[in-house]
């Protein structure tokens, strides 16, 4: 009983407008979150040494991946924010070519340099000519380039239904009242059920301490006012912080923006309350399919489903007891 | 280990770059990461293919969406398994004292404290912050199948340990006896409880799972409690146990079946690598055993022979679930796939 009405309150399932009220806090101020606006990250990363720097987390291994620029992998323990990094031959929009300044010999130019006080810096090159330079290529006929750099930064979503949250057996992980996803480090005893409950692959342990950890959206900031270290570090403000429904709305007025300038594979990920963890409370503007930036495409938590097995479970430990009770039962003679 | 790299290949197949740096050639300033890759359709000739259109499958450099459980093998695939034997070794305990088989209930009980104690330890080991463990007592949450397993053990375990320190003591049997009825009560819940566990995580070939996952483990806790009983008691009175060790491993092997029918992909964990031959070893033993139980469990030494397939039979389905779950969320493909499919087939 307890669990349908669960369902119908949306406590496991479903959209849940006040999830700051649902928990238990009657005068919550409004849901904040993030919106990363991949299609102005540049990777430059430096929302993963913000991050790293102001929650004071350890070093995880400085060693190449080998695959892209990308050296971090993936979240983790100790890597709250990920900068993902894909190259792919797909035109991404209009770029302007024959910029490249081929035709500049930095070389003399730097011999040139401080012998002539009127002209301290490189001479001038000829201005390049209006028809784009043929040489350069690839460009297809209308213009665009065919290569395109995707660069992410992930982070945790701060589900509206948490899967980590339902599953933490100490209460360590909790609900603030900004609604995002903490981990209480001084509660947590490393169980580490949290781990393989994520839908997304955010949260994990810590091998030294045993503990689990993950981004805070940084609690301890937000409680002064301020805003999240990684948004505050972020030059092109593809890191996006604020109240939810402040950024939904900005992020529907981005894709239009982008479908408009051509950009089609623009599509927000994670901003809508209808899909599988209620929404994020960390969503995405994406170039492609979320699998490709390591995300996966349609996650559901995985408590929707909890009130059938628990029902499932009891009829099967109901069916042992009769097995065992049919192996006891005298034979009819 | 050659299969998940043939399943990473498959994965990058039309990009140039692996997980495992440049395949083949050098491509230096060519190199091309994140194409998108064509689900490979007929690899294995036979086995059922799900009837819903081919979805496109890519992923992050091959590599993982989720997180792997964190979880020791030894500590939790043997938590699993040493609850099961303790919770059905009750069933048989409260048995065989209501219809007078002292020699089947003494091994019972001794059977279901011993199981649970080093499940308790097991438990415990894993913990990050054993010192800890009383963290998990400080709430109850529905929500949470490790907050309901800590307090059903809170609750089982001092009965289980109750009815056989009586058993050995030799006294207080009326206190004995009630222990041994409330934990054949609690039994049950303490054997299936921990499908619960692994079916409410994101890992796929658990949760996939979660309808059958439960009724798989009372069969599988029932055959490993009948396989102690049988090589335990005088075989006058294992009867029950060999009957037991025969339902339970019917119904562990048929909802197992039933159980990788319904799943599709997630299913296929179950049949390669490590999982496979676990698996494989567990439905040999279980059936053995049960068939040579109830065929010649009059027999001591061949009792005791089935009695040991039992167990083993049991231990070796709890340890190829659980590496299966592992190898499931370690390939982004059991992730990516079924999702897309879903996506696909709701719009």
């Amino acid at each position: 009983m307890r669990d349908a009405e669960d369902r119908h309150g949306n406590a496991l399932y479903g959209p849940q407008p006040d999830v700051s009220g649902a928990s238990g806090y009657p005068d919550a101020p409004p849901r904040v979150g993030f919106f990363t606006d991949t299609s102005v990250c540049i990777g430059c990363k430096a929302c993963e040494v913000a991050c790293k720097e102001w929650n004071a987390i350890p070093e995880d291994g400085l060693e190449l991946t080998g695959m892209s620029y990308d050296n971090t992998r993936g979240l983790g323990a100790d890597t709250w924010r990920h900068v993902a990094f894909i190259e792919q031959r797909k035109p991404l929009g209009g770029q302007e070519p024959g910029v490249a300044h081929d035709d500049v010999d930095v070389f003399a130019a730097a011999s040139r340099l401080g012998t002539d006080t009127s002209s301290p810096g490189p001479v001038p090159a000829p201005a390049p000519a209006q028809a784009p330079d043929p040489r350069i290529s690839p460009v297809s006929p209308d213009g665009r380039t065919e290569l395109r750099w995707l660069m992410s930064s992930d982070v945790c979503k701060h589900c509206t239904h948490a899967a980590c949250l339902d599953v933490c057996p100490t209460g360590a992980l909790f609900r603030t009242e900004f609604g995002t996803v903490v981990v209480q480090e001084d509660v947590c005893n490393g169980c580490g059920y949290c781990v393989p409950a994520c839908p997304y692959g955010v949260i994990d342990q810590r091998e030294e301490d045993g503990r689990v950890w993950k981004c805070t959206l940084c609690y301890d900031r937000l409680g002064a006012g301020m805003e999240p270290a990684c948004a505050k570090s972020c030059p092109t403000e593809s890191i996006q912080f604020g109240p939810l429904e402040e950024l939904r709305e900005r992020a529907r007025g981005r894709v239009a923006q982008l479908h408009a300038a051509g950009v089609t594979d623009a599509r927000l990920y994670g901003d809508s309350p209808d899909d599988g963890v209620g929404g994020a409370g960390a969503f995405f503007l994406l170039l492609d399919e979320p699998e490709v930036y390591g995300l996966p495409p349609d996650p559901v938590v995985t408590t929707r489903d909890l009130p059938g097995m628990w029902r499932h479970a009891a009829v099967a430990a109901v069916s042992l007891a009769a097995l065992a009770l049919g192996s006891f039962a005298r034979r009819p003679r | 280990m050659s299969e998940p790299d043939n399943r990473q290949e498959a994965a990058m197949s039309e990009s140039d770059v692996g997980r495992d740096g440049v395949r083949g050639a050098r491509p230096g300033r060519e190199a091309v990461t994140g194409a998108r890759a064509g689900r490979r359709g007929g690899r294995r000739g036979r086995g059922e293919r799900p009837m819903v259109p081919e979805a496109e499958f890519s992923s992050y450099y091959g590599t993982p969406v989720l997180n792997k459980p964190t979880w020791k093998p030894l500590d939790i695939a043997g938590y699993l398994y040493l609850g099961g034997l303790a919770g059905a070794s009750s069933l048989l305990a409260a048995g065989g004292m209501l219809t007078g088989r002292p020699g089947l209930a003494a091994p019972a009980r001794l059977g279901a404290a011993g199981a649970i104690s080093l499940s308790l330890a097991a438990l415990v080991h894993d913990l990050g912050r054993p010192a800890r463990f009383l963290n998990m007592l400080r709430v109850f949450k529905p929500t949470s199948p490790m907050s309901v397993g800590s307090w059903l053990l809170v609750g089982y375990a001092p009965l289980a340990l109750t009815a056989a320190a009586t058993e050995v003591a030799g006294r207080y049997r009326l206190l004995g006896s009630a222990a041994t009825l409330a934990s054949a009560v609690l039994g049950p819940a303490v054997a299936t409880y921990t499908a619960v566990l692994l079916s409410d995580t994101a890992v796929p070939s658990w949760h996939e799972g979660y309808r059958e996952l439960p009724f798989v483990f009372a069969g599988s806790a029932a055959t490993a409690a009948s396989g102690l009983a049988l090589a335990a008691a005088p075989p006058g009175q294992a009867g029950p146990a060999r009957r037991l060790a025969v339902l339970g491993a019917a119904l562990e092997l048929g909802a197992f079946r039933a159980m990788k029918r319904r799943m599709g992909l997630a299913a296929e964990p179950f049949d390669r690598g490590g999982p496979r031959v676990l698996l494989r070893v567990s439905e040999l033993l279980t059936a053995g055993g049960a068939a040579l139980a109830v065929s010649r469990g009059r027999d001591r030494r061949l009792a005791v022979a089935a009695g040991a397939a039992l167990l083993t039979g049991s231990a070796a389905l709890r340890f190829g679930v659980f590496h299966a779950g592992v190898a499931s969320a370690e390939d982004p493909r059991y992730t990516v796939v079924p999702q897309r499919e879903r996506l696909a087939r709701d719009g």
